[in-house]
């Protein structure tokens, strides 16, 4: 089976090319059917690989495709690493990714045939990249994925392309991108200058005989890609702006692919991580203080996109925490329940967007509930999940990582805990708002009010139940022996590392009373939440002292405006004005007029006359004789 | 004799054919300056050619020194053959065509 492990990424491509390429050609039934085949296709055989992958006596494998780049002392080849890290992103990629197709096909059916179509290339082009990205054997074959991702959630937040704002923020999205893979790229060039070759295979065994300092700077490097990809302080402002791309877009990079891309990396290169002396507490701070940071602006946002932009900023920050402390499986075993989870809220929000009619603030929604009964029912179990509630999926992996930096440090801790409580105040305050009270809309839009199809509705009860379920994958230790099914599932990925780390056994009676009381704190919040938004009115004054702060994101985007774009225009006017002007325009006409004015000077030399020819000969020949006889 | 005798020598019909290249502007007399320098730099050469024979002769009765400037005075004399021939006719031909030898006239190249 591993043999055809090409095919999982070559059947997105297909797709890719046939939609992409006969995007006025294909009838628009097709384009969708297309589009959500060939993910379907990766689906079934990611399946078939994670059923060999979980055999028992299964070793990692690298599959050799070709030589991509082979020279004197480079040799890299194109090739896959089939593990189980490998094969659990596989699943989540093509499966959520799968049920967004499906979702696709509803949400975007108002669309054109040619750009129904052109949608659905794109969407498979990101599968695609990021099927090569989880695949890769190599840094470079997962930078190809990594570059692959960043451009496709550049064409699918431009999608409407017609809006001069969401070319800005798909511009946004690039650039900020593009200074994380300049730390990528710069780590993979400092790793093959210090291990000889970029693949996971060779680098890894070496990682114990290189300098520590040497480990820092690859890990930060590689830790500067991942906080753009990822969405990490200070490169998050552009994931808020990802916004503006249609609904299931944003699933698709919140949850599926995209910024998952980061953890995985940081999770593939654990044993650098464990090694590098510095690296993994930057992370760990840097996860939290996204997390802490992202969690108190989506407290005050009215966009119900943009809550859930920077829910996911935030979990994705705890992800970090998870990474830098070395609880790796707490932080996958999150990204999987994020993926579900995050999915589901986003899609359900889309469904809600659907039936307001492109309507996105949540101050004019409410009541929703009698409407729209699956959505209602799918978001609000997402709420629950993502809020870690138990017995829901996203209980178990907060708790995880939470634990895991209980052991590195209470601080931590408690900074998360609290964290993950602001999360549980959102996502209520998001869900009474947009479901619970009286509807705030128009009247035509009460009157439009309707559940979404069949195919919007289908992917969000399936996703409601792996939110609910998935949890039990990953039961911790206190509850039952060995019943942590992922963290025996990964443990090969993760071996080198944990034997490096050692135990940090919590007692149970700890864990139990750190458990209970966050739980019994997000219940609180939660019903707090509830019962301040349950009935919220529109109220028409507008925010004051730190509630303002925080409704304008902290002006994070007006301080980056100041600190960076102001400074650079004004170089750049500097040197149009002054570099540019006077000096290599100065130069370039200055030459010119030099060499004009010189030879119109040297014209008066030829005369004509031989005379005078001769004359300068014998002057030039007599004036080097005097150099050469009293020049000395 | 001494050396100096030859070089005050070459020097002066040397410097005679240099002012009547420069002064004159008869293209003949210009030419004929012109022969007069190349053979003040003869004589010159014979001169030299001569003393060193004379300086090596004294330890090897046999030597060839100085026969070498003397194969170059003849080269220059042939080579000043040739262009005065071929010099002759491109002021004959000047003089068909302008009617005078004087090189003033001559500065059409100029333009």
């Amino acid at each position: 089976m591993t043999k055809l492990t090409y095919l999982i990424p070559l059947f997105p491509l297909i797709g890719f090319l046939i939609n992409g390429l006969g995007r006025r050609v294909v009838p628009k039934s097709l384009a969708g059917l297309i589009g959500s085949a060939a993910i379907l296709a990766s689906f079934i055989l990611s399946v078939l690989v994670f059923m060999e992958v979980r055999a028992d006596g299964f070793v990692a494998q690298q599959v050799n495709l070709f030589n991509f780049i082979k020279t004197a002392g480079l040799d890299i080849p194109f090739a896959f690493q089939i593990d189980q890290l490998s094969s659990l992103f596989l699943l989540i990629i093509t499966g959520v990714g799968f049920l967004i197709h499906v979702y696709s096909t509803a949400y975007m059916h108002e669309e054109e045939s040619q750009h129904y179509a052109r949608y659905f290339a794109y969407l498979n082009l990101f599968v695609f990249s990021m099927l090569l990205l989880v695949l890769g054997a190599n840094y470079v074959i997962m930078f190809i994925g990594w570059e692959g991702v960043g451009l496709c959630s550049y064409l699918l937040i431009g999608y409407w392309f017609k809006n001069g704002d969401y070319n800005n923020a798909a511009k946004k999205a690039f650039v900020m991108n593009r200074i994380g893979d300049l730390g990528f790229l710069l780590a993979v060039f400092w790793m093959l200058g210090q291990f000889g070759s970029t693949s996971f295979g060779v680098i890894f065994p070496k990682v114990g005989a290189a300098a520590p300092a040497v480990l820092t700077g690859i890990t930060l490097l590689l830790f500067v890609g991942a906080t753009g990809k990822s969405a990490q302080i200070p490169l998050y402002t552009w994931l808020p702006d990802a916004m503006a791309g249609p609904t299931p877009v944003s699933a698709l990079i919140h949850a599926a692919t995209m910024v998952t891309a980061g953890i995985y990396m940081i999770a593939r290169s654990n044993i650098m991580y464990t090694l590098a002396p510095v690296t993994p507490t930057v992370v760990a701070v840097i996860g939290l203080a996204t997390a802490l940071f992202a969690a108190t602006i989506a407290i005050q946002q009215n966009d119900i996109k943009k809550v859930l932009a920077y829910s996911t900023v935030s979990q994705l920050g705890l992800m970090f925490l998870g990474l830098g402390v070395g609880a790796y499986t707490g932080a996958v075993f999150h990204v999987m329940t994020h993926a579900f989870f995050k999915a589901l809220l986003f899609l359900g929000a889309g469904s809600v967007i659907h039936a307001m009619h492109h309507e996105q603030d949540i101050r004019n929604m409410g009541g929703l509930k009698k409407n729209l009964p699956i959505t209602h029912f799918t978001f609000l179990i997402g709420c629950i999940a993502i809020a870690g509630i138990p017995p829901f999926s996203g209980f178990f992996s907060k708790d995880e990582i939470l634990m895991g930096a209980f052991a590195y440090s209470p601080v931590l801790y408690f900074i998360g805990t609290f964290s993950a409580l602001l999360t549980a105040f959102y996502m209520f305050r998001l869900y009474a708002m947009t479901f619970l009270g009286k509807f705030r809309g128009t009247h035509e839009q009460e009157h439009h009010l309707h559940e979404s199809p069949a195919a919007m509705t289908l992917p969000l009860i399936v996703l409601a139940l792996l939110a609910v379920v998935a949890g039990f994958l990953g039961v911790p230790e206190v509850f039952a022996k060995d019943a942590h099914w992922l963290e025996n599932f990964l443990a090969p990925v993760f071996a080198a590392s944990t034997a490096r780390q050692g135990e940090h056994a919590i007692s149970h009676s700890t864990e139990y009373a750190l458990m209970g009381g966050t739980v019994v704190a997000i219940l609180i919040i939660a019903f707090y939440a509830l019962k301040k938004f349950g009935n919220y009115s529109k109220s028409a004054e507008p925010a004051t002292g730190f509630a303002r702060v925080l409704e304008n994101k902290w002006y994070v985007d007006e301080i980056y405006d100041a600190l960076i774009n102001k400074p650079l225009k004004a170089f750049s006017v500097f040197l149009n004005n002054v570099v540019e002007r006077s000096v290599i325009d100065g130069v370039v006409n200055g030459t010119g007029k030099f060499i004009q004015y010189s030879s119109r000077q040297m014209r008066w030399l030829q005369s004509g006359q031989v005379g005078s020819y001769i004359l300068i000969m014998v002057v030039a020949t007599v004036v080097f004789f005097i150099i050469q006889i009293f020049g000395k | 004799m001494p050396i100096n005798y030859y070089i005050f020598l070459a020097v002066a019909l040397f410097s005679i054919g240099v002012m009547g290249v420069l002064t004159r502007r008869n293209a003949i007399i210009v030419f004929m300056c012109v022969e007069l320098m190349l053979n003040a730099v003869n004589l010159l050469l014979v001169a030299f050619s001569k003393m060193h024979y004379a300086n090596a002769v004294a330890f090897d009765p046999g030597t060839h020194a100085g026969a070498e400037a003397q194969l170059f005075v003849f080269f220059i004399m042939v080579v000043a053959a040739a262009e005065v021939s071929v010099g002759l006719a491109i002021i004959v031909m000047m003089y068909r065509n302008i009617h005078s030898v004087d090189i003033n006239f001559l500065n059409r190249l100029k333009h």
